[in-house]
């Protein structure tokens, strides 16, 4: 029953109110995206709007709380199935492989959303 | 530790509330948009990074496969959202009656519903 380890802040609370947070960011976010392109953006007016300084640091916010809501989500899910209930020593074994690829695919998105923003 | 307490929770054999579907598809498409934000980095990546790559990237979305998996994505990221402020508006303590639960259940998924239709017709 080792899962309060691999949670992202270590208590059901912090989760609970990062979860939050990041919903919504991801909401405004989305929003955003969703309006600038349902509105038939081109290439020079995309470049444009994501060489602004609020624009990448809005992205920025949005790619780490993909990064926690994303973590603390597949941490619910991953905790609730594939547990030593269900499957015995193996379901523990299975899920902390799962959530170290996780965690690993959520580094490199960070990396990779800070590498599109200042990269070139 | 090893946990021997009893669960007598035997899902499948119980006919589920509309409040459990809303519940379950709110997981399924979380997975379902964690699985799809591989493919959102990259769309970004690609679509800033040269005149060429923004035209390769919306003649791509222009085929009807990918139409199909951006309606999907679109229609679980719709549902995820409202049935998230749903959430969030019940953590504000509004609406945590049995009653309560079940009206906000059937106003997401008819939101939802009329939105991804609404985003449907809007792509073809
Ligand atoms: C690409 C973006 C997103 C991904 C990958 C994602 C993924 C997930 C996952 C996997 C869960 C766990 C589901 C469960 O435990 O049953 C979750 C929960 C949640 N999501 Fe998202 N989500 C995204 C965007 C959003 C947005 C835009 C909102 C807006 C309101 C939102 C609101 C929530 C809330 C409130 C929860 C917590 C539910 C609970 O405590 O049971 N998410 N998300």
């Amino acid at each position: 029953m080792v899962t309060a380890v691999t949670s992202l802040g270590r208590s059901g609370l912090s989760d609970w109110l990062l979860q939050r947070v990041s919903a919504v960011v991801l909401l405004a976010y989305f929003i955003l995206i969703g309006w600038v392109v349902a509105s038939g953006i081109d290439y020079v007016g995309w470049q444009a709007l994501f060489a602004t300084a609020w624009m990448r640091v809005f992205t920025l916010l949005a790619v780490l709380s993909l990064a926690a809501h994303a973590w603390i989500g597949m941490w619910s899910v991953l905790t609730d199935y594939l547990t030593e209930r269900l499957m015995g020593t193996k379901g523990n074994v299975l899920r902390i492989g799962l959530q170290l690829c996780i965690s690993l695919l959520l580094f490199i998105y960070v990396i990779w959303g800070v590498q599109i923003l200042w990269g070139n | 530790m090893k946990d021997n307490r009893p669960v007598n929770l035997d899902i499948g054999s119980m006919r589920l509330p509309i409040t459990a579907w809303a519940s379950i598809s709110h997981r399924i498409s979380g997975v379902v948009l964690f699985a799809a934000s591989f493919g959102m980095l990259w769309a970004l990546d690609i679509s800033l990074a040269s005149a060429e790559g923004f035209a390769r990237l919306g003649e791509l979305l222009g085929s009807v496969p990918a139409k199909v998996a951006l309606w999907a994505v679109g229609t679980a990221l719709i549902y995820h959202s409202l049935a998230g402020i749903k959430h969030l508006v019940m953590d504000f303590g509004i609406g945590e009656s049995m009653e309560g639960g079940i009206l906000g259940s059937r106003l997401v998924i008819a939101a939802s519903v009329i939105i991804s239709v609404l985003l449907g017709v809007s792509l073809w």
